[in-house]
């Protein structure tokens, strides 16, 4: 795609601009649809039609008619808060959940920068996430704030290693961190995928990944940060208008990031389930942001199905049980690969 | 390496101690204060949290923010029959029930006897709402934990039971519909089947909701072992209702003090087990109330088919003057023992109604169930006592 775009352009930094901001083009329009399906999930599985009535068919428009409020909105800055970080800590927030769709690749033909460390700079600029949150409670000049900000802090950091080890077992069989290289190495039919290659030890990896994910971008039963019964909001108490869209637009395209991470390792990114049948360019967008929209449903009903755990809870969850078990998964695949190859 | 907390002494309260340490390690506490506008303390209470982190040290509860002068409104001039509407008020998830007490402590007075069918229909209203009250508790109780969907099934569920009032009195929340010596209205004709119907799509519900939350295993998780209230400090208090009885203690006025007909019927107290965690946690009295609702349903069950006919409003008096008297009569409603303290002076209004309201004296062993629990622990045990704040303040 970037070979095209420059033999019609002939323009390197513009080629560049227009490749960053293709993200962009996703990330907005997913929030908007993600935050009103979400909407209509939640709703139907708890009785209610949710929105309906603005835009007609079931009121598709609600998510636009709420960012145009949100803009129109006062930006409240808290007298006591401190003024710069507290400006600055949304921007933050988004620019790490923003960066890391830049390796990701949506089709064989697009991924915004094909680096050859892909997973790992995913894994380390959605870090950038933590230092966004711990400004915006540090700021707030709130205690409730605080207190979701140090819990984030904590939950993020913990959770990442789980989240790294697991995704570790993938590279050492590719022997790549280039996530194209990942979803080449599972091209063909659908036990390629390499949730169904060196079972079981995969298939755990990819459950507990999925579920260090979900303590990543805050969702029940992890949603701790800003569990809204016990923190009011967390972090993002003092925040209106449209910086709190920006953590809310920051939080649907993590969202979509983990998810699109979690398909590109392990469900064969945009490989087609039926091998060489619809399969291509295109077609690989479809596959791609299909597997992730799987995910994100996943998220969804789970947040609408379970209670929320407690603190000392997420970190036994993280510590002995997650990380435990996917340095057996580390270990386990390490041995097979050495063993067979 | 377990770090233990230690309250021994005043200087070092909120330290820990960590085995092979030596000086007991201390850090800052910050006082934390939750409410009156916080979504998870059920109105307008405000908790003075001491905290040493994650950990809550002391608790101190606030509360005047919704009084309304409940007892001095039935001081002022107006009439014994005037007061039913600000009784409704004070627990207003459950406003049959506070009718109920008031109006038996007035008949007490008057020493009038009610019709057969106006005593049959007060106790299946009285059961509706309790079912209908712990159904709000249980729902929010779920909430507060952070289980969003038992909420609106509950609340799904507790529609159904709006409506049979609805149709009866024409409110929903407030209905001035126990009367003194009778009823406001007679029920209307398909009263028995509404109820009849409720009660067969009510029970299979129960089982829904246990599946949904109350066996969810970070439900479990997230209450057992946590709040224990052990049965003497629970008596200590006085704390009644689910409460009370999660402790362990078999104490219900409706089998213990029977008022109304309530002897004529059948029925089990759920006690507290201890069945997942430690007697007396959250998790007990949760289970109380779950199980409450089925037996309520075996009483509606009981009652509907047995409505004599008649007048419900023939033992109504025009004019309520009972002699100078004193009487304490209690009932047990969905949130414990209400208690009317009545001094009667000869007029046409009382000289002191007295309340001794269950959420009130309930709300007053909350520090001693949070001191050492997590924050997100107090919500958790704040929401199993199961207050309404129009009820604590008056």
């Amino acid at each position: 795609m970037k070979e095209a775009l420059l033999d019609l352009l002939h323009n390197e930094i513009l080629v560049y601009v227009l490749m960053a901001i293709v993200p962009l083009l996703w990330i907005i329009p997913f929030a908007l649809f993600a935050v009103w399906w979400e909407r209509k999930i939640s709703a139907h599985m708890q009785d209610r039609l949710g929105p309906m009535r603005v835009g007609g068919w079931h009121g598709w428009a609600q998510t636009i008619a709420d960012i145009l409020k949100l803009i129109q909105k006062e930006d409240i800055i808290p007298t006591a808060a401190d003024k710069r970080l507290f400006i600055l800590s949304p921007f933050v927030v988004f620019i790490g959940s923003y960066a890391a769709f830049a390796a990701i690749p949506f089709s064989a033909a697009y991924v915004g920068s094909e680096i050859n460390i892909g997973l790992f700079y995913v894994i380390s600029i959605s870090s950038l996430v933590v230092i966004g949150l711990l400004m915006a409670g540090w700021s707030s000049n709130n205690k409730w704030s605080l207190f979701g900000a140090m819990r984030s802090a904590a939950q993020i950091v913990s959770y990442e290693i789980p989240v790294a080890l697991s995704l570790l077992a993938v590279i050492m069989i590719v022997g790549s961190f280039d996530l194209q290289e990942i979803n080449r190495a599972q091209s063909g039919p659908i036990w390629h995928w390499f949730v169904f290659q060196k079972f079981p030890f995969l298939f755990i990896a990819a459950i507990i990944y999925f579920v260090a994910s979900l303590a990543e971008v805050n969702r029940t039963p992890f949603d701790i940060p800003e569990a809204e019964s016990e923190l009011v909001a967390g972090y993002h108490t003092e925040y209106s208008g449209m910086k709190f869209a920006l953590f809310f637009l920051a939080e649907y395209a993590n969202m979509f990031a983990v998810s699109a991470i979690a398909s590109t390792v392990f469900l064969g990114g945009w490989n087609s389930p039926f091998s060489d049948f619809m399969s291509g360019p295109l077609w690989g967008a479809f596959w791609f942001i299909a597997k992730g929209m799987g995910f994100v449903f996943l998220q969804m009903w789970l947040r609408w199905t379970l209670p929320r755990l407690r603190v000392d809870q997420l970190m036994y969850v993280g510590w002995k049980v997650l990380i435990p078990f996917s340095f057996v998964i580390v270990i386990g695949v390490g041995f097979w690969v050495m063993l067979t190859r | 390496m377990e770090a233990t907390l230690t309250y021994t002494d005043e200087k070092n309260r909120g330290a820990v101690t960590i085995p092979g340490f030596g000086r007991p390690l201390r850090s800052e506490e910050m006082v934390l204060n939750m409410g009156p506008q916080h979504p998870s303390t059920h109105g307008v209470l405000r908790l003075e949290l001491v905290v040493d982190g994650e950990v809550v040290v002391d608790v101190i509860p606030h509360i005047g923010y919704l009084h309304r002068c409940f007892e001095k409104h039935a001081e002022a001039m107006i009439n014994y029959q005037q007061i039913i509407p600000y009784a409704d008020r004070m627990d207003y998830i459950a406003a049959m029930n506070n009718e109920l007490g008031y109006a038996i402590a007035c008949e007490k007075l008057l020493k009038i006897k009610v019709p057969e069918r106006v005593e049959y229909i007060r106790v299946i209203m009285a059961e509706l709402q309790r079912i209908g009250s712990h159904l709000i508790a249980i729902g929010t109780y779920g909430m507060d934990i952070g289980a969003f969907t038992p909420f609106l099934y509950c609340f799904r569920d507790r529609e159904r039971i709006l409506d049979i009032f609805e149709q009866t009195c024409g409110a929903r929340l407030l209905y001035n519909y126990i009367w003194i010596g009778g009823l406001s209205h007679d029920v209307p004709a398909s009263f028995v089947e509404k109820v009849k119907d409720f009660c067969k799509y009510y029970r299979p519900n129960i089982k829904e909701l246990n599946d949904l939350l109350s066996y969810n295993k970070i439900f479990i998780e997230r209450t057992a072992n946590v709040g224990v209230l052990p049965a003497e400090v629970a008596i200590n208090y006085g704390v009644s209702g689910p409460v009370l009885r999660g402790s362990g203690v078999k104490w219900d006025l409706r089998k213990n003090d029977p008022y109304s007909i309530y002897d004529r019927f059948d029925f089990e107290i759920p006690v507290g087990k201890g069945l997942v965690g430690t007697l007396g946690d959250c998790w007990d009295r949760y289970m109380v109330r779950v199980h409450e609702m089925e037996q309520s349903l075996n009483i509606i069950e009981q009652a509907v088919d047995k409505i004599p006919a008649g007048d419900v409003q023939s033992a109504v008096p025009k004019r309520i003057r009972p002699d100078a008297a004193e009487l304490y009569i209690r009932t047990e409603t969905p949130k414990g023992e209400l208690g009317y303290y009545i001094v009667a002076d000869g007029t046409t209004s009382p000289a002191r109604v007295k309340v001794r309201p269950p959420c009130f004296v309930n709300l007053s062993a909350l520090p001693a169930m949070c001191r050492g629990a997590m924050i997100s622990d107090v919500i958790a045990i704040l929401g199993s006592i199961d207050i309404v704040l129009g009820e604590v303040d008056r």
